[in-house]
């Protein structure tokens, strides 16, 4: 049964919303994550919330761009190699 | 029972290359020349520009090997050398101005307001094709956030790094990752959600 009206201007929820993202992630502590799960447990329309962002962190972290870079040209991979025995051999003389 | 930790490939290759391994050094390019490309094309918004700040940013990295100090952290500091490069060459005018976004505007709430639904495509026999039409609206979602945002979105959900870490790189307070990734996604979760209601 819901208990509260899911509302921005209601500042439990709203002090609820600007956590959800901490909370997604784990960085909640105990007291502020049982405070967000009581909150929470009797608001379906918190709950789809939750679900809606916790989608939208999962396609963010399988993410990969249209554009593609093409292959490091052999010059630049020369350089590239060049300047890393040169940071090396700095390293060894220090 | 042992426990096993799991080192990260790039550490890995990062340690053999401060050992002086050449073979780690192109599994090591390979890793990080897509990301830092996807993070600077992200970032500069210019196919050229982005090619250019990655090649840079490559250059500088093996050029400063000798001061990676901590390859477990290998991951942040190439952002944060990607990052800077990016500050040099961005061209503000691409991007939407910066601007702050208001929780107020991305929480739901106001009358009117209807459930919105970010679909879950992972089950669906067609997965594949709207897994690749749900990224290319993230990437225009993600190009339409204020930079600030963005930076933040692209280093700790898409690059995977931690909120020190992502502090770290960008020179901002773990309070302030947490606050601007907060805001970021919410509005990624708007601009997502409107596409799949567009959608139906």
């Amino acid at each position: 049964m819901t208990t509260h009206q899911h509302d921005k201007r209601d500042p439990a929820c709203l002090e609820v919303f600007a956590k959800l993202s901490e909370y997604v992630d784990g960085e909640l502590d105990a007291v502020e994550c049982q405070e967000v799960e009581a909150h929470i447990a009797d608001c379906p329309p918190c709950v789809e919330f939750l679900q809606s962002l916790k989608r939208c962190v999962a396609a963010e972290r399988q993410f990969q761009g249209r554009e593609e870079c093409g292959p490091v040209p052999p010059e630049l991979e020369q350089r590239l190699k060049s300047a890393w025995q040169a940071a090396l051999a700095r390293r060894h003389h220090a | 029972m042992t426990t096993v930790s799991r080192i990260a490939p790039e550490v890995e290759w990062a340690r053999r290359l401060l050992a002086g391994d050449e073979s780690a050094f192109t599994p090591f390019v390979e890793s990080f020349q897509h990301r830092i490309f996807q993070y600077t094309w992200l970032m500069c918004g210019q196919r050229e520009d982005a090619e250019e700040v990655a090649q840079d940013t490559l250059l500088k990295i093996f050029e400063s090997f000798d001061q990676l100090e901590d390859p477990e952290r290998v991951k942040a500091w190439v952002f944060r050398i990607a990052k800077n490069y990016c500050l040099m060459k961005r061209r503000k005018s691409v991007f939407a101005p910066d601007r702050e976004l208001s929780l107020d505007e991305l929480l739901p709430g106001q009358e009117g307001d209807r459930p919105i639904q970010v679909a879950d495509t992972s089950e669906l026999p067609e997965g594949r094709v709207l897994r690749q039409e749900l990224s290319e609206e993230l990437e225009r979602a993600m190009r339409a956030l204020p930079d600030t945002y963005r930076s933040v979105v692209l280093l700790r959900d898409v690059e995977d790094l931690s909120t020190a870490d992502t502090a770290e790189v960008l020179d901002l307070t773990e309070d302030t990752v947490k606050q601007r990734l907060h805001r970021g996604r919410l509005a990624l979760r708007k601009s997502l959600a409107a596409y799949v209601e567009k959608a139906q």
